[in-house]
């Protein structure tokens, strides 16, 4: 497939690279203020060194590029709130001109699921957005495979970030402060790390999950109820710990609501995974709890979701 | 064998005991010696009665069967029993609390969890790493009556927001939720 990008950023670049692979061909590449379009196949090594080197990826106008010559265009940019823009409009854009969209961008999903639909409607491209929740981990495919009507609601960690907080917190006993910095020195988490510890992104997955599983109810991140893990006491963790438990930052879904928060489990259930990894427990209606864990973030971890909806379009 | 007689499960029974030294220890025999398994014991000293009895709240596990034979044995030895629960607290949870609980009078926030209709708090583990002024946290233990955990865990959400608490709340999974 002819395959368009918009954003460069760690998923962005992954996308480019395993595009290829993939044996798709690159058609447009974009950031917010360059693109590069090529109909016969942009060269994605030469790109990848001008954003490194320069800071662009190409002499291009980025609103050429989403007019492209693309059947698919990926959405990498940012995540943002409300309104959820830019990321809307390009996708928007795209269906008009009866592309695909593939978006790893959450805002879109979480905050304009309604929006999106019906975009969706009138177009003859399809929106996917696997890699929106859990990177590698396929949550939401798993969900529609199974039906979303018989799934009854979905438990689990989504922000590795958190996780990595909580678990370093649990085994060494130290307190928060000082597990998030050294959190940050490993690269973990990001330089402003808000979004991840007060639960914000942990809960535009969940929105995104509750909205794939209530076809009729559209949620937006105001709707979840969402507690963080900001200066979570160390004591707490050691109460829990004394006691064969542990604590993790938990995203429950049920019955269209959305609950975020730092939640007591078993030190050896398999909804408390350690350190960035991601786990959840899908309920389903007759084949009881189905656990999925695995790599929840990560450029490539979350390209290989990209890619995966890219294939489903291809068949 | 029927279900009265393997079925374990857990019972609360009020006690009014006379204020005399082993009277308490009085109490328990009959539950030991009839195969009760004794979970807590909720000795409210400081809580007299208008007859000038003290109100005991005793958790147990036993069998239905046992169960009868042991309220038979503490009406026997002359002990008041106010009330044989039938209630069947069967369903254990665990909760974590912190925030300035000294301050904001922990033996309070525990009768208001007690007071909930159906939990009664059966341990409590307490840290205060900075001393009893600063914040400490608190694990509790909780038994509740089947199929109530939902409503026990929002009575002590309001109790916890009421009171500024922190609350990490059990992760509830599948049909118990």
């Amino acid at each position: 497939m002819r395959v368009g990008v918009i954003g460069v950023g760690d998923v962005g670049s992954a996308v480019l690279e395993l595009s290829t692979e993939y044996g798709h061909t690159v058609t447009a590449v974009a950031d917010s203020k360059s693109a590069t379009i090529e109909p016969e196949g942009v060269n994605v090594s030469k790109v990848l060194s001008t954003k490194r080197t320069d800071g662009v990826v190409g002499s291009d106008d980025p609103k050429e590029a989403l007019e492209g010559p693309y059947d698919v265009l990926v959405e990498c940019t940012p995540t943002t709130l409300d309104d959820a823009e830019p990321g809307f409009s390009h996708a928007g854009i795209a269906l008009q001109r009866d592309r695909h969209v593939v978006l790893a961008n959450k805002g879109p999903v979480a905050e304009r699921y309604r929006d999106l639909k019906e975009l969706e409607a009138e177009s003859d491209g399809t929106v996917r957005f696997g890699a929106t929740v859990g990177g590698a981990i396929p949550i939401i495919s798993t969900i529609e495979d199974f039906g979303p009507d018989r799934v009854t609601s979905l438990r689990g960690v989504l922000n590795g970030t958190a996780n990595f907080i909580l678990s370093r917190m649990a085994t060494e006993g130290l307190d928060y402060e000082h597990v998030l910095a050294e959190t940050q020195d490993l690269g973990v988490a990001e330089a402003d790390p808000s979004f991840d510890v007060n639960g914000i992104d942990a809960a535009l997955k969940g929105v995104i999950i509750a909205n794939v599983l209530e076809r009729e109810e559209n949620l937006s991140l105001e709707d979840a109820e969402i507690e963080g893990i900001e200066n979570l006491p160390g004591s707490m963790l050691d109460l829990a710990q004394k006691d064969g438990r542990t604590i993790r930052l938990i995203v429950e879904v049920t019955d269209g609501t959305v609950r975020v928060g730092p939640r007591l489990l078993p030190k050896n259930s398999d909804l408390a995974p350690v350190g960035t990894r991601n786990a959840v427990g899908i309920e389903t209606e007759s084949a009881g709890q189905l656990n999925l864990s695995g790599r929840g973030a990560g450029g490539v971890e979350t390209a290989s979701a990209v890619l995966s909806d890219i294939e489903r379009f291809s068949k | 064998m029927n279900d009265s007689q393997t079925d374990i499960r857990a019972y609360t029974l009020r006690l009014e005991l006379v204020d005399e030294p082993g009277e308490l220890l009085r109490s328990l025999k009959p539950i030991a010696e009839n195969g009760g398994n004794l979970l807590s014991i909720f000795h409210e000293r400081g809580n007299v009665t208008p007859r000038g009895h003290i109100p005991v709240e005793v958790d147990i596990e036993a069998t239905p069967d046992r169960f009868e034979t042991i309220v038979e044995g503490l009406r026997d030895a002359g002990i008041n029993v106010i009330q044989a629960g039938t209630e069947r607290y069967s369903e254990g949870l665990t909760i974590i609390l912190s925030g300035h609980l000294i301050d904001t009078d922990l033996s309070d926030t525990l009768s208001q969890i007690q007071e909930t209709k159906y939990a009664t708090v059966t341990d409590i583990s307490l840290t205060a790493p900075q001393g009893a002024t600063d914040i400490s946290s608190a694990r509790l233990k909780l038994a509740t009556e089947s199929g109530s955990t939902a409503e026990v865990l929002e009575s002590i959400r309001e109790i916890a927001d009421e009171k500024d608490l922190r609350l990490v709340e059990p992760l509830i999974t599948g049909s118990d939720a």
